[in-house]
């Protein structure tokens, strides 16, 4: 489902953040991206949404080249990842509804199916009840499932998660996980990347590590 | 479909939302360009009230043509047979000098001045109506009898129905050029609006790219903003122009009573108004999207 063959990234300045990396992810399965802040994780995530471009090598997603995808191709690429950011990025112009809904209007959606499965992303992360609220009220562990909510209303094959649990105690860190583990069991392939030591010690999960970009 | 026409009430009552987010501001842009386009729709519509002036005024235009003071009854008859036999006109009234003289005498304040004369000074004259009334053609025409033996002078009558024409192509030519100056500062007006839309969106623009948003999605509300702001725009416009008709009519109506007229300024009409308020709507579009083809393709998510 996601394949790096020897994928090298460098920054303009020099810095760089991939070494000849390669590995692959099976469809439907649940990978630990693990490593210091500054391995290179969240270059690697960026990689697979085509927000950064290789230097060489290539990164396939579903059997497709996103390194060369021409830029019109962008969004439908986008459209079968789910992202999920540390930092939320959260639009606090608008209700945690209408946060869910932004993708599903983005893809041309029925409003009336669309608010049936807004409705159920919010009830799976538990914030039905807060769907009239500007996200702004929320804490920072209903705003990362809010985030959450959003990469999976489109019910991606893909999911991407950077530091998911970054800012967050342990609590809150294991409802989050275990939203993911939901997600992977109706056979969703994700990629979560984390140095979050509660959250790893999850046996049973394949890790991919790295050390100043590279694969170890 | 219903989809579809769902999608463009969400983007009406965004653009709207956002137009008025701080109200002032979303105001006075709209003013902005209610008096940019109502400097030159007024002059239309002052130009479009002159034209319908002109053509109440009863104006058939008249040759006026003065004999030789040498002139007998041999060359008077011999001018009046040419202009019963000239096909451009339609008639012709003589005027003897000794009838043109009573008549002076009857009715104006010179009568004393004439009574003092030793001779009549004045010429035998024809008053030729023409079947033409192209200010070129009479032109021709009247350099034409000009020319005739016996005639020393030829006037035009109606000059200043043409020097009216005339001003009235002077001032389209000035509505034309103020209105695509004005059309000019409303796209710029919108390009700027929409320049600091895209900054302060910024964020929401990232997020749509992220989640796989094409460009045409995330131009959409920005087109609409655009186009929205300069409806509005034109509906300031035209009730700029009523209140300007209504406030003019009052003193207006006392210089028509003094020429005995009751002349009044006209607004618009419907065709005028609507192609006005499209004509707005297109510009505000035009300049939103002059600007989101410069600045989005900028923003990059990070």
């Amino acid at each position: 489902m996601i394949r790096f063959n020897q994928v090298s990234k460098r920054y303009p300045g020099g810095y760089e953040a991939l070494k000849n990396v390669s590995f692959n992810i099976a469809e439907g399965e649940m990978v630990f991206l693990t490593g210091h802040s500054g391995a290179g994780k969240s270059t690697l995530l960026k990689l697979i949404a085509a927000i950064e471009h290789p230097n060489s090598g290539s990164v396939l997603v579903n059997n497709q080249n996103v390194s060369v995808l021409k830029e019109a191709a962008l969004p439908y690429l986008r459209r079968n990842l789910g992202l999920v950011f540390q930092d939320h990025k959260l639009l606090f112009d608008r209700s945690v509804f209408d946060n869910v809904l932004l993708p599903l209007q983005i893809c041309g959606f029925d409003p009336r199916e669309s608010s049936k499965r807004v409705r159920a992303a919010l009830d799976k992360v538990g914030l039905l009840k807060r769907e009239k609220l500007n996200p702004i009220a929320l804490s920072g562990g209903e705003q990362q499932r809010l985030c959450i909510a959003r990469a999976i209303v489109n019910r991606p094959a893909i999911l991407l998660a950077d530091e998911p649990t970054g800012n967050l105690d342990a609590d809150y860190s294991r409802e989050i996980m275990e939203i993911f583990r939901s997600f992977h069991q109706v056979g969703a392939t994700l990629l979560i990347s984390t140095h979050d030591q509660s959250v790893l010690e999850d046996e049973g999960v394949r890790r991919i590590t790295l050390k100043s970009g590279a694969l170890v | 479909m219903t989809g579809k026409f769902g999608h463009q009430r969400f983007l009406i009552q965004s653009a709207l939302r956002r137009i008025f987010a701080s109200p002032l501001g979303g105001i006075l842009n709209i003013l902005v360009i209610g008096i940019a386009l109502s400097l030159p729709a007024g002059v239309y519509t002052l130009l479009k009230n002159a034209q319908t002036l002109a053509e109440q005024l009863p104006g058939k235009p008249e040759i006026s043509l003065y004999l030789t003071t040498k002139s007998n009854d041999q060359t008077i008859e011999s001018i009046r047979t040419r202009l019963a036999q000239h096909p451009e006109i339609a008639g012709s009234l003589f005027i003897s000098r000794d009838d043109a003289l009573k008549k002076m005498q009857q009715d104006s304040s010179l009568g004393d001045v004439i009574e003092a004369l030793d001779r009549n000074p004045l010429p035998d004259a024809f008053v030729v109506t023409p079947r033409v009334d192209s200010a070129a053609v009479l032109k021709k025409l009247r350099d034409e009898l000009a020319q005739w033996d016996g005639i020393a002078l030829a006037q035009l009558d109606s000059d200043w129905a043409y020097k009216l024409e005339a001003l009235i192509a002077l001032g389209r030519m000035l509505a034309l050029i103020l209105g695509t100056l004005l059309s000019l500062a409303l796209i710029a007006v919108t390009f700027n609006t929409i320049r600091l839309q895209i900054l302060t969106q910024r964020e929401e623009i990232e997020v749509a790219r992220l989640i796989g948003a094409t460009n045409a999605f995330i131009r959409q509300p920005f087109l609409f903003f655009g186009a929205i702001q300069g409806l509005l725009g034109g509906i300031a416009t035209l009730l700029i122009l009523a209140a300007g008709i209504r406030l003019s009519n009052v003193p207006l109506a006392d210089v028509a009573l003094l020429y005995a007229s009751d002349f009044r300024l006209q607004a618009l009409g419907w065709g005028d108004s609507l192609s006005l308020l499209l004509f707005s709507l297109y510009l505000g579009w035009l300049g939103a999207w002059l600007s989101v083809s410069r600045h989005l393709s900028r923003i990059r998510p990070q």
